[in-house]
C-alpha cells in the first residue's frame, strides 16, 4: 500500500469514475422504477393486449443476461441504424432490466391489495386513473418497497457493467489505473470499498423510507 | 313520514356470464325511507346494490334518482352519480394506508377538491357523528370491527350522499359489536337519511323499516310494510315470514 499513490492518483481518478456512476445510476433508478411501475399496472389491469405485451418484455428482459442486453443497445442497434452513445445505451439497458424487475415485485404488490378497495373508492366517485394513483399505488408501493429496494441495490452494482461498453465509471477508471501501473490489489480494493460505500448509504436511505412510510398493521391482512 | 319519491328503479336486468343474475327489478325509495332487502344468499341482493351505484352495469332498465333519469354511458356522469349514492360494504374495504381521518377525507381532497383543512374540518365531524372521534388518528388494522364500519359509514356520509346503500353492514361483525353498527344506522335514519339495506338482522328490520323486500333467484318476490308481511295473520304465511322464521330457527 502506498498512500501517495492512494491518495494523489487512485482518489482523484475514482471520484472522477464515481461521479459518472452516479450518472447512471440515479437516472436509470429513476426511468427504471417509472417503467417498472407503468409495466406492473398494465400486466395487472391493462387490457389484454397491453397485458400481454408488457409481460413478454419482462420475460424477456428478465431472461437475457444484463450484458448481452447492453451488447444488443450498443453493438447490435447500429445493425438496424440506431447509434446510441455508450451513456445512453447504459442508462437505456439499466433501465429497461431493472424496470423488468420492479414490475414483477410491483404486479405481485398490486395482486395483493383487495379489490374491495377499488370499489369503495369508485363508489366515492373516484376515476379509475385516481383509484390508482391515490388508493392502489401508494400501498403497491409499500409493499414493493423491499423488493424495489433491491433493486435498487443491485442497480448500483450492476453499473459496473457500463465499462464493457466503453462507458468509464468507477469500475473502468480504477481498471485503466491498474493496467497502467500494474496495481490491481490496492485499485480494486478501493474500487469495492467505493460500491460498498455507495450500497450502505441506499441501504440506510431505503430502510428511513420504509420507517417513514411504515403503517400500522399494514401488510400483515 | 316523507312522500316523495328518490330513487326509482325500472325494469332492471342484469347477466353475468351467461347466467341472469337479475331479472325485471322494480322498486321505488322515497326521501327519507329506510327500506331493507332480504332474501337468501345468492339472491341478488348485492348485485342489485352494486348496478343502483353503478359499480355494476345493469344490462337494461331504468334508474331514476330525484326526477332525474341516470344516463351511464357518459364516464363524467357515472362519476357524479356515484358521489350521490353512498355505499357500504360487508366488508368495510376501509383504505388500509390511511388513517381514520384520511379515511374520510381524502375523497372530499381528491374528488371533491377541498382544501386539506376544509376536509379534515368535515371529517372530524362525521367521524364524531359516527362516535369514532378519539380513534381518528388510527389505522384501520387498529380498529374493531365495528369502529370499521361505523368509519365506512362515515366515509360514505362526508360525501353528502343522497341515498345510503348497505350491503349487509353487519355480516361481518362479532355479535357483540352489531349494536353499535345499527345504533348509528338508526340514529341516521331518525335524522331522515334515505337508506336501502340488505340485512339478516330482521329485528331491527321489524322495527325500523318503511318496507321490506323480499328477493330470491334475482327477482323481487314480496314488498311491503313489515307488520305487512311479518304479521301471522294472512290466510297464508308470506314467503318473507317463512324466510324469517327460518333464519330465527338458524340463530337462536
Ligand atoms: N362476478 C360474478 N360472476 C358470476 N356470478 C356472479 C358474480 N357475482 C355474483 N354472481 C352470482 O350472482 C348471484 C347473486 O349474487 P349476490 O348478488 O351476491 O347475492 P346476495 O348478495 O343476495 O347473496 C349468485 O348466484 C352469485 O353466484
Ligand atoms: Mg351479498
Amino acid at each position: 500500500m502506498d498512500p501517495s499513490f492512494i491518495w494523489s492518483e487512485l482518489v482523484p481518478a475514482l471520484n472522477k469514475g464515481l461521479i459518472v456512476s452516479l450518472l447512471l445510476i440515479v437516472p436509470s433508478a429513476c426511468i427504471g422504477l417509472l417503467l417498472g411501475i407503468l409495466v406492473g399496472f398494465s400486466r395487472t389491469f391493462g387490457p389484454p393486449w397491453l397485458s400481454r405485451a408488457a409481460s413478454a418484455y419482462a420475460t424477456i428482459f428478465r431472461g437475457t443476461p444484463l450484458l448481452v442486453q447492453l451488447f444488443m443497445l450498443y453493438f447490435g442497434l447500429p445493425g438496424i441504424g440506431i447509434y446510441l452513445t455508450p451513456y445512453v445505451a447504459a442508462v437505456a439497458g439499466f433501465s429497461l432490466c431493472s424496470g423488468a424487475y420492479h414490475s414483477e415485485y410491483i404486479r405481485g404488490a398490486l395482486l395483493s391489495i383487495k379489490s374491495g378497495q377499488i370499489r369503495a373508492a369508485e363508489s366515492l366517485g373516484f376515476s379509475r386513473v385516481k383509484t390508482m394513483v391515490h388508493i392502489i399505488l401508494p400501498q403497491a408501493m409499500r409493499r414493493a418497497l423491499p423488493g424495489v429496494g433491491n433493486e435498487l441495490i443491485y442497480l448500483i452494482k450492476y453499473s459496473s457493467l457500463a465499462y464493457i461498453i466503453t462507458c468509464i465509471e468507477l469500475t473502468g477508471e480504477g481498471k485503466i489505473l491498474a493496467a497502467q501501473t500494474f496495481r490491481y490489489t490496492e485499485v480494486f480494493l478501493i474500487v469495492g470499498c467505493y460500491y460498498l460505500l455507495l450500497v450502505s448509504l441506499a441501504s440506510v436511505g431505503l430502510r428511513k423510507l420504509e420507517d417513514m412510510l411504515r403503517v400500522p398493521g399494514f401488510g400483515k391482512g | 313520514m316523507a312522500e316523495e319519491e328518490l330513487l326509482r328503479v325500472e325494469g332492471l336486468s342484469k347477466t353475468i356470464s351467461g347466467t341472469s343474475i337479475l331479472s325485471d327489478v322494480d322498486m321505488v325509495v322515497r326521501k327519507g325511507d329506510l327500506k331493507v332487502l332480504i332474501g337468501p344468499s345468492g339472491g341478488g341482493k348485492s348485485t342489485l346494490l352494486q348496478c343502483i351505484n353503478l359499480l355494476l352495469f345493469p344490462d337494461s332498465g331504468r334508474i331514476v334518482l330525484d326526477g332525474r333519469e341516470v344516463t351511464f354511458r357518459r364516464k363524467r356522469e357515472v362519476l357524479a352519480y356515484r358521489q350521490q349514492i353512498g355505499m357500504i360494504f360487508q366488508e368495510f374495504n376501509l383504505f388500509d394506508h390511511l388513517n381514520a381521518l384520511q379515511n374520510v377525507s381524502i375523497a372530499l381532497r381528491k374528488v371533491r377538491r377541498m382544501s386539506s383543512r376544509q376536509a379534515a374540518e368535515r371529517a372530524e365531524r362525521e367521524l364524531e357523528r359516527v362516535g369514532i372521534w378519539e380513534q381518528k388518528g388510527l389505522y384501520p388494522a387498529e380498529l374493531s370491527g365495528g369502529q370499521k364500519q361505523r368509519l365506512s359509514i362515515a366515509r360514505a356520509l362526508a360525501m353528502d350522499p343522497a341515498i345510503l346503500l348497505l350491503d349487509e353492514p353487519t355480516s361481518a361483525l362479532d355479535p357483540e359489536l352489531i349494536g353499535e353498527v345499527l345504533a348509528v344506522i338508526r340514529d341516521l335514519s331518525q335524522r331522515g337519511m334515505t337508506m336501502l339495506m340488505a340485512t339478516h338482522q330482521m329485528g331491527f328490520a321489524r322495527t325500523l323499516a318503511q318496507e321490506i323486500m323480499f328477493m330470491e333467484q334475482g327477482r323481487i318476490v314480496e314488498q311491503g310494510a313489515p307488520q305487512e308481511l311479518l304479521s301471522h295473520s294472512g290466510a297464508e304465511q308470506s314467503r318473507t315470514l317463512s324466510f324469517c322464521s327460518k333464519i330465527n330457527e338458524l340463530y337462536a
